[in-house]
């Protein structure tokens, strides 16, 4: 490591209960815990939600766009929207904050594309595109993601988030042999 | 001791204090994302080829923290359980889900959480990975009256692993402390076997 270069990352053990306390205190005070696709959902909603009532113009556009008409979308849109959904959003938000304090903290912020060494920075972003693509249709299905199923619905014992983590490694290391070049 | 957990739903809190917490809890989380290296595809790319187990250390560690909190706090009569808010079980859709979800967490390499710091450390594709996810979200909306019987399918409800499987919720927690132990002995034996220096191998 050279004098002004990045910080090594922390011992996982050490990342790790510190990232269990965040959860535990989410358990503590909200009675619930993490989650981060539910907000990805909500603002990709609310961005279709008010794409359309723009081109379609007028305050009363607002009252029919094409993400209160769809069923799916309606559920984060409409006036029956969940607040935790809210909630989630903050979260998300936050968690970016947190991101940028560490990464900021430990030498690490720069604009650059993390990719293998035998990779190509267009393939790196193709599959980051694809990946993130396949992911939002597993994880809207499952409802929840990594965080909202493996490790909250994990540590409450929730019978279908221990499926979703067994099935979620067993998808990875499903199509890891096809994808090693990207990453060794 | 008087059952004073969760806070928000003994008490009643209003949705400034709401948005406030979210924001802190938030803050937290994406600090300790960052800090165990998964604001990079690189560190997480390490679990499917076996050079770097930080996904396994760090998500059984937190899983074991919060469960063993969780599960004190309730003995301890300080939190009720009850009123902690469990997934619903929906046994096909989390499985074939999950599957999908694995296949697009490798494509990929970050999950919603992840993307968001790397994002914040300015990895481009982070961001990349956030936009696609975004649009694939929307895709899901629009060809949801489609899978709609399925997503609805194999409903559980509310039930835990000691529920579903008759087995003491101590005994349930036990094994799963036991096997994340394993988990992290084996994670350290393939490091000594492959020659691994982990990101997350700092002593």
């Amino acid at each position: 490591m050279t004098k002004n270069g990045p910080a090594p990352y922390w011992n996982s053990y050490k990342a790790g209960i510190g990232l269990g306390l965040v959860l535990l205190a989410a358990f503590v005070i909200m009675g619930r815990g993490l989650g981060a696709s539910g907000a990805m959902t909500r603002m990709a909603s609310y961005a279709v939600h008010k794409t359309d009532a723009m081109i379609k113009g007028g305050t009363a556009a607002e009252s029919k766009t094409i993400a209160l008409k769809n069923k799916y979308m309606a559920r984060y849109v409409g006036s029956s929207a969940d607040p935790f959904d809210d909630f989630l959003v903050f979260l998300f938000l936050g968690a970016i904050v947190g991101g940028l304090i560490s990464g900021a903290s430990a030498r690490r912020i720069s604009f650059s594309v993390i990719k293998g060494p035998q990779s190509t920075t267009k393939r790196r972003l193709i599959f980051a595109f694809s990946g993130g693509l396949i992911s939002a249709f597993g994880a809207r299905l499952a409802r929840g993601c990594t965080s909202g199923q493996a490790l909250t619905g994990g540590a409450t014992l929730a019978l279908g988030s221990w499926l979703f983590m067994l099935a979620c490694f067993a998808g990875g290391y499903a199509i890891a042999y096809f994808t090693r070049k990207e990453w060794i | 001791m008087e059952m004073v957990a969760p806070f928000a739903k003994v008490f009643s809190m209003g949705d400034i204090p709401t948005s406030v917490i979210a924001i802190i809890l938030g803050i937290g989380f994406g600090f300790f994302l960052e800090k165990a290296g998964f604001g990079s595809a690189k560190t997480l790319a390490g679990v499917w080829y076996g050079y770097d187990f930080a996904v396994i250390r760090v998500m059984f560690t937190a899983i074991l923290v919060s469960m063993l909190g969780l599960f004190g706090l309730h003995y301890a009569g300080v939190l009720n359980l009850d009123l902690v808010y469990i997934n619903g079980t929906y046994v096909w859709p989390q499985i074939v889900g999950g599957f999908i979800f694995g296949i697009g967490f490798n494509v990929g390499q970050y999950c919603p959480g992840t993307s968001a710091v790397a994002c914040a450390t300015g990895r481009i594709d982070g961001f990349v990975f956030i936009f696609g996810f975004l649009v694939g979200v929307v895709g899901f909306a629009f060809v949801f009256p489609w899978i709609e019987p399925f997503f609805n399918s194999s409903n559980m409800g509310r039930i835990t692993l000691p529920e579903a499987f008759g087995i003491p919720a101590g005994v349930v927690v036990l094994g799963v402390v036991l096997i994340a132990l394993g988990a992290f002995a084996f994670t350290h034996f393939l490091d000594r076997k492959l020659g691994n220096v982990p990101a997350g191998g700092e002593k």
